[in-house]
Formats: structure tokens, C-alpha cells, sequence
């Protein structure tokens, strides 16, 4: 890795974004080198995603210039981005499930006969050829909704090469992946680098970019802090400058009491659905401690979200038994589980955890309104105020006012808000699905502590997590899942890497050897 | 005058005015449509003697109050994000099961017997027939999952065809009522006065004021404005979804029996007809008071204030001689220009976040 010898393709210099009220950008400098990945990494806020917006063509500069190839360029929409060979992956995929692959492919871009007439077999050779090239066997005409979230990734990819795209940005690629998935990413993308494609390289994982990485650029506050070839730094130096003072990785967890048992799960089973066999979750048995926080590592579809969802009541149709402090919790609504002191933290913040409409101060009220009663049926503006207030503090939300929209906070932020609206139900066992999915480093320490502080009170914490080295240091005790059942518990003490690794992998050997 | 505090209080969320960095213009766009309310105002007023006469300003409230009363209970649906089409219709069955329970009675030939109500029961068997009607359309909704507009197209066939089952197309006359059967009074509803203005404009006033406490300051009223921002994340919540929507739409019935009593006993004949129509001047109310027709969003207030700027815009052009014909075009291009600001705010707020 030479930044002198090695080839700039797109130059970003003295980038300035302002929004009113806000400079997202100032004075940005940003190289991309050809056929590199180029990582952009910082905490939400930092303006990673308005300089990706950027160079995509989504918003334009405020002053500043951008060259491409030598060249000064100033695309005015994606469109215009991707016909100078600028593409983007975002990290919710834009793909059409009930289209084949290849028709996802030419979207807006078709193969035709005389201008009008689609031509499908000439779109399905080409998308053929184009999984040759990224070494996969996915077949042109299979639904997309048929495919894994990582090979939807893959045809997502081949969509832009499809483009002719020069410069390939992803934003946060892998957070949806499991980990085989991962790796097979991570070999397209270096296939990428040989046939001379740049990769701009967003993500919050950082081992992950230190292995996949070519050159890494750090922003904060909207700036540039620091830029370097990868291998000449290490994990504390992202972390330093990102956070701007040299914390810990490794999350040590304060002592908390293991109490008794307050949440068991007796052969909780739930049928697939629309299918005559095969279960999302099999035979499903544990028990969760007051004061115990239990760590759930598994795949995608090893049917962890599921055995969530179950507990909160959301399928009918589970059999088996849950049991809170004894009480069964059989044949009771959602609403009646939360009020029993069940509450879950759903993983999708943005499509179950909060209501974008409304205010910060309603969204973390909305599951304890009638605990903010002034009345039989009317609201306690006062008590309301009270309960928000406090969590705003104890939970230290940045946010100036209980009365902004949900969206003008960052993501660390609505988690919180999430994770008050969890509370103020007076949980006394607490769901956590990926709690510190898409956040930055410095909110998901504080929601760790708080999860810890949780437990400090006597509270059962469940949670979930792809990250293993998250679940390692947070679990006292872990549950590793694959395809629904539980495939090992591991005590804190025993739990290694490897074992996670080998155990999530039960019953996945056929799939793993087909990759 | 009382519409401005329900706007101060309901039609704009405390937002804008709370955080100071509002720039003037965000402001000016919430407060839109009393802007516009207010224009509309001082040009008739100038350019029109008649308009500002107190009577004229009667008539015109009158008028106002049918369409801002379905509003309401419009609202609370269109909050959910559903939409409600049979209130007309409900207006007209409504009315005419009061004018048949009047002139009529209710007629039990199994015990060969004719029960004639005291008035107070009537009104009270007619609102119950419309929160009915409403509860089907939301059974509808939430049991069956049916399409809101589908659901409530039905229903508007369906009320409009039993009110015009139920005497054979004719009108009932003369609701008077019959002092030996102790039924009369009826007509006071349209024609009584309360300190100089009419029941209606009171009733209307005191469904807003009710309607917007229990929007703001209920947990129902929160629940509603979260089902229709979010639906699944209510539900994780533990909002009650299926039971809440439904009341939304009994709270639609509700309202849609009121006008169609008040329209009834202003007419002292219930005719099948009534109210055709009328759902498409609640919901241009509604997107005009700037209620998102996607759910989630709007207030009472501002659909009051909706219905004013429909009601003074037209009972001004009437004033003024412009043709009928006009009159629907320009109507037409109010409730358009309507919705492009809204979505232009709604853009320009998403920047500002």
C-alpha cells in the first residue's frame, strides 16, 4: 500500500455540506484509490453518510469540488452518479422480491429489441456471465425473494457492475450477514479489486475492516481527523479517532448478582409456516436468572428474532410453555405480556421500534400510557413529563427537546428511546434483539452499561447478537441457536470463539460445503 | 373567537413553535391553512357588503358545521390511515330511521304492537344505528382485513340502499311528532338557538373541543396517532390495534348520525338522499386542515379549520354570483394546491432534520 504510488480515481477536495442549522461536511478531503477498498468509517453523525450521499449524486455539494479521473464532475442525481460509473449499495437492499434476479439486474436499465420489447434471454446470458465473474451460482431466474439476505447482496453487486460501475460505495454490508456470508462477500469484493473496481467501504464492524481494508479515512464532527493505509495502524487507532479518546474495545461488564430464576421456556415449538414439517423454532427449552444477562448467538435464520417474537406472543400458533416468575404466560396477548413484565427491543428500530410520526416524548410513552394516567381515561401531562425527563437523563439522551420528531435524533440516540420506552413498562425480563445494531461505538457502550445496570437491578436480559466478540463479552452465560434449536450453553467462563463458531454451524454442514 | 385556540393548542404540534430556530417560513407553511382561512376571510370581507353581515356569518357557520362534525370522526379514521366513504350515506339511513321512528314508530308485528319513543329516545336509537354501521365498517377493516376504502365503498351502498328500502325511495314529512304520543320537539334541534346561534354551530364546537382532548390527552387519542404512524411498532408496544381502528370507525358512525339528525330536524323531513356526497367534502376538509392521508399525522383543529376554508369559499362565491360550475372548479383546485404544500413542508421538514 503506497498513497504515492497508487492511483487516485475520485478526489474529493475541501467538501462542504450545510444544511440549515448544520454543517454536515467542512473542509472534507477524500481520495479514492483505484482498485482499493477505501473504508470511511466515524460514529452516526460523523457525516459518513452525507459525503457517501455525495459522491451517489443523492445531494450535492455546498462548496468544494469532486474529480473524477482528472476530470471536475458535479453529478446532479444517481442517475447522473451511475453514468459516471458511481454506484451504491445501501444497507437496506433496493431490490424487488417478487422479480427474478435478472430482472433485478436491468431494472430500469433493460435489455430491448427495437427499443420496447424486454429482451429476457439476452438479460439472463449477461446476468449468467456476471455470476460467473463474482464466482456464484445463482441462477438468473430465481426470485429474489427466494434468495439469502447475502446472495440478495451479491445480485445487488451485480447490478451495479451491470452499470459499468468504477467506484462501488456499500454501506454497511455486512450487518444483516452471518458469518460464512460475510466471507463470501469479502472474496467478491477482493475479486473486485483485481478487475480494477474501487469499493468505498462504510461499516461499523471494526475487525471487520481492518481485515478488508486498503485505506482507512476517519471523520468526526462533520471533519476529517485522520486518513492512512490500513496496514499501518491498528484497531485502538480507528478507535481513538473516532471516539477522540482512547477507550477500551473489550467491554468488561461490572459485577451484577445471579439471582433465581425468573423467565423458564418449556419446548417452546413453532411450526414453519405454509410448510407440512420443518420448525422456526424446535423444542425450544431454557431458563433465564434474575440478574442474569443470557446471550443468544446464532445465524441469520438460525430463529433467534423468531423465539423472540414467540415470547412476546406475536404467533398463536407456538406450543410449549413460558413461564415469568411461574405465571404462564400461554394464550396471552402482547399487551398482556408486557403488563406481566415481558418487553422486547425489537431489532428493526426504524419498522418496530419507534413511530417516525411521532415525537420523541410520545414514542418512548406509547407501551406505558396507562401508567401516566391522571384519571380513569385522561393523560397526566405531568407525570408524562416526569417519566420522560428522567430517562432522558438517566439513559443521557442528546436531545434538546422531548418534543422533537423521533427523527431528528441519531441512531444511538432512538435506541435509547426504544430502550426508555422499555422501561418505563417495568419490565422484570427484557428482550434485546441486536441492541447496538447500526450504532456507533461510543452508544453502544452505554448501552451496554445500561444492560448491565439492568441486571444490577434484578432484571432477566436476554439478547441477541451477530457480533461474537459482543456476546463473549457481555453474556454470563450464552445459547447458541441453529436452524431453531438450541445447539449449546455455554457458561462465561467456557466460552471460546471457536465454540460459538462450531456450534451455530449444526445442522448447516450441507450449505456451508455447497458454498 | 374560539377557533383560533383550538389552532394554537391542536393544529400545530408544539414543534415549530417550541424549538426557536424554526425558520419563519416552516412556520407560515404549519400555520397554512388559517393563513389561508384568514385571506379568504378579508377578501370577501372587503370585496363583498354582504358577507360580513352576523346573519350571513350564521348561515355560513351552519353550513360549516354539517361537513366539520363528519370531519371529525373523518379525522380519527384517516389517523389510522384508513378512510371512511359511507358517512354520507350513514347521514341519510340515520335520518331517515329517525324520521320513520317519528312518524312511524317502531312496529313489532310479531306482538302485533306499534312503539312510538319519546324524542330523546329516538335521537339515541338513531346515533346508536350509526356507531352500528360504523363498528361493521371497522369489523370489516380489522377482522376481515377488507381495504378501508373498500370496506366503507360497500357500506355506502349498503346504508344508502336500506335508507331507501325502508320507504320504498320516499320521504318521511313533517316530522312534528304528536303530542298524544308524546313524541314532538324534533324540529328544535335544527331550528333552536343558544345565545343567538344555532344547536348545530354549539354541537360542532363541542365536538372539537371533546374530539381534540381525546386525541392529545388520552392514551386512545396517542394510540390512534401511533397505529396510523406505525402500525407493527404499536403493536410491539402493546397497543390494542384491532380494538383501537375500530373505534375510530364507531367514532365515524357516531358522528355521521349526529348530522344526520341535525340535517333531518332542520329539513323536518328525512329524505333517502341526504348526504350524498357528503364524505368527499369531509375528507377535503381533513386534507385541507393537513391530516396525512397516509395516517399518523393531523389534528381536529386543523380539520375545522379545513371546513371553514370550503364553507367560506364557497358561501362567498355564491355571494359573489360566481357560476356553480366555477364554483366546483375552484374547489377542486383549493384541496389540490392543499396537498402540494403539504408535501412541500413535509420535504423541507425532512431537510431540516
Amino acid at each position: 500500500m503506497n498513497p504515492i504510488t497508487d492511483d487516485i480515481i475520485l478526489h474529493a477536495e475541501k467538501v462542504q455540506k450545510v444544511y440549515p442549522g448544520t454543517v454536515a461536511l467542512k473542509d472534507v478531503d477524500f481520495n479514492i484509490y483505484r482498485g482499493k477498498v477505501n473504508v470511511l468509517v466515524g460514529e452516526n453523525g460523523a457525516g459518513k453518510s452525507t459525503l457517501m450521499k455525495i459522491l451517489a449524486g443523492v445531494e450535492q455539494v455546498t462548496s468544494g469540488k469532486l474529480i473524477l479521473n482528472g476530470k471536475e464532475i458535479a453529478p446532479k442525481s444517481p442517475r447522473e452518479a451511475e453514468a459516471l460509473g458511481i454506484g451504491i449499495i445501501y444497507q437496506e437492499l433496493n431490490l424487488f422480491p417478487n422479480l427474478n434476479v435478472s430482472e433485478n439486474i436491468f431494472v430500469a436499465h433493460e435489455v430491448t429489441v427495437g427499443g420496447s420489447l424486454v429482451n429476457h434471454r439476452e438479460q439472463e446470458r449477461q446476468t449468467a456471465e456476471l455470476m460467473k465473474r463474482l464466482e456464484q451460482p445463482i441462477k438468473p431466474r430465481t426470485l429474489v425473494s427466494n434468495l439469502r439476505i447475502g446472495q440478495q447482496q451479491i445480485v445487488e453487486i451485480a447490478k451495479s457492475l451491470a452499470r459499468n460501475t468504477q467506484i462501488l460505495i456499500m454501506d454497511e454490508p455486512t450487518s444483516a450477514l452471518s458469518n460464512t456470508e460475510v466471507e463470501v462477500l469479502f472474496r467478491v469484493i477482493r475479486e473486485l479489486k483485481t478487475q480494477g473496481v474501487s469499493i468505498v467501504y462504510i461499516s461499523h464492524k471494526l475487525e471487520e475492516l481492518l481485515q478488508i481494508g486498503d485505506y482507512i479515512t476517519v471523520l468526526r464532527d462533520g471533519q476529517l481527523i485522520a486518513t492512512a493505509p490500513m496496514p499501518e495502524i491498528n484497531l485502538r487507532w480507528i478507535v481513538e479517532n473516532m471516539v477522540g479518546r482512547g477507550s477500551a474495545t473489550a467491554y468488561t461488564p461490572a459485577a451484577h448478582e445471579i439471582r433465581d430464576d425468573a423467565l423458564r421456556v418449556e419446548n417452546l415449538t413453532l411450526p414453519h409456516p405454509g410448510k407440512a414439517q420443518g420448525y422456526l423454532l424446535d423444542h425450544v427449552s431454557f431458563s433465564l436468572r434474575a440478574g442474569e444477562i443470557l446471550g443468544i448467538y446464532g445465524l441469520m435464520g438460525a430463529g433467534r428474532t423468531e423465539l423472540f417474537e414467540t415470547l412476546m406472543g406475536l404467533y398463536p400458533d407456538a406450543t410449549g410453555d413460558v413461564l415469568l416468575y411461574s405465571e404462564s404466560l400461554k394464550g396471552k396477548s402482547i399487551r398482556e405480556r408486557i403488563q406481566s413484565g415481558m418487553m422486547l427491543i425489537p431489532e428493526d428500530r426504524q419498522r418496530e421500534g419507534l413511530v417516525q410520526t411521532l415525537s420523541v416524548a410520545h414514542n418512548m410513552l406509547l407501551a406505558s400510557l396507562r401508567n401516566h394516567l391522571f384519571s380513569r381515561v385522561v393523560l397526566s401531562g405531568r407525570k408524562e413529563k416526569n417519566s420522560v425527563e428522567r430517562h432522558i437523563e438517566e439513559l443521557s439522551i442528546k436531545v434538546s427537546n422531548r418534543n422533537n420528531p423521533i427523527g431528528s435524533l441519531s441512531g444511538g440516540n432512538q435506541q435509547k428511546v426504544v430502550v426508555a420506552k422499555a422501561l418505563l413498562t417495568s419490565p422484570k425480563v427484557l428482550l434485546m434483539d441486536e441492541p447496538t445494531r447500526g450504532i456507533d461505538v461510543g452508544a453502544k457502550e452505554e448501552i451496554f452499561t445500561i444492560m448491565v445496570q439492568l441486571a444490577q437491578r434484578g432484571l432477566g436480559v436476554l439478547f441477541v447478537s451477530t457480533e461474537l466478540k459482543e456476546v463473549l463479552a457481555m453474556a454470563d452465560r450464552i445459547l447458541v441457536m441453529s436452524k431453531g434449536r438450541i445447539t449449546a450453553e455455554i457458561p462465561r467462563a467456557e466460552a471460546t470463539e471457536e465454540a460459538l463458531v462450531a456450534a451455530s454451524a449444526i445442522g448447516h454442514e450441507l450449505v456451508k460445503a455447497g458454498v | 373567537m374560539e377557533m383560533e385556540n383550538i389552532q394554537s393548542t391542536a393544529a400545530t404540534p408544539a414543534k415549530t413553535a417550541e424549538s426557536n430556530h424554526a425558520p419563519i417560513q416552516a412556520i407560515l407553511l404549519q400555520l397554512r391553512a388559517f393563513i389561508a382561512l384568514l385571506i379568504l376571510f378579508g377578501f370577501f370581507a372587503i370585496y363583498s357588503d354582504s358577507f360580513m353581515q352576523t346573519n350571513n356569518l350564521i348561515i355560513l357557520t351552519k353550513q360549516v358545521a354539517i361537513n366539520a362534525i363528519l370531519g371529525i370522526g373523518m379525522t380519527y379514521v384517516i389517523l389510522t390511515g384508513g378512510i371512511d366513504l359511507s358517512v354520507g350515506s350513514i347521514v341519510g339511513l340515520c335520518g331517515i330511521v329517525a324520521g320513520g321512528l317519528i312518524n312511524e314508530g317502531l312496529v313489532l308485528s310479531v306482538f302485533d304492537v306499534v312503539i312510538y319513543f319519546n324524542i330523546w329516545i329516538v335521537m339515541g336509537l338513531t346515533i346508536l344505528c350509526g356507531m352500528l354501521i360504523g363498528m361493521f365498517n371497522g369489523v370489516l377493516v380489522t377482522r376481515f382485513s377488507v381495504a378501508p376504502f373498500i370496506a366503507t365503498l360497500g357500506t355506502l351502498y349498503i346504508a344508502r340502499g336500506l335508507a331507501l328500502l325502508r320507504n320504498s325511495g320516499a320521504t318521511f314529512p313533517n316530522l312534528v311528532g304528536d303530542p298524544e304520543l308524546g313524541n314532538t320537539g324534533f324540529p328544535k334541534l335544527g331550528a333552536g338557538e343558544l345565545l343567538d346561534l344555532p344547536y348545530s354551530i354549539w354541537i360542532m364546537a363541542v365536538l372539537a373541543i371533546i374530539g381534540t382532548f381525546i386525541a392529545m390527552k388520552t392514551p386512545f387519542g396517542r394510540q390512534i396517532y401511533a397505529i396510523g404512524g406505525n402500525q407493527r411498532a404499536a403493536r410491539l408496544s402493546g397497543v390494542r390495534v384491532k380494538q383501537v381502528t375500530l373505534m375510530a370507525y364507531v367514532i365515524s358512525g357516531f358522528c355521521a348520525a349526529i348530522v344526520g339528525l341535525i340535517i333531518t330536524s332542520q329539513l323536518v323531513s328525512a329524505h333517502p338522499a341526504t348526504g350524498e356526497s357528503f364524505e368527499l367534502n369531509a375528507i377535503a376538509a381533513v386534507v385541507l386542515g393537513g391530516t396525512s392521508l397516509s395516517g399518523g399525522r393531523g389534528t381536529i383543529g386543523g380539520t375545522i379549520i379545513g371546513a371553514f376554508v370550503i364553507g367560506v369559499l364557497s358561501n362567498g362565491m355564491i355571494i359573489e354570483g360566481v357560476s356553480s360550475f366555477w364554483q366546483t372548479v375552484i374547489k377542486g383546485v383549493v384541496i389540490i394546491l392543499a396537498v402540494m404544500i403539504d408535501q412541500f413542508q413535509q420535504r423541507l421538514q425532512k431537510r431540516n432534520v
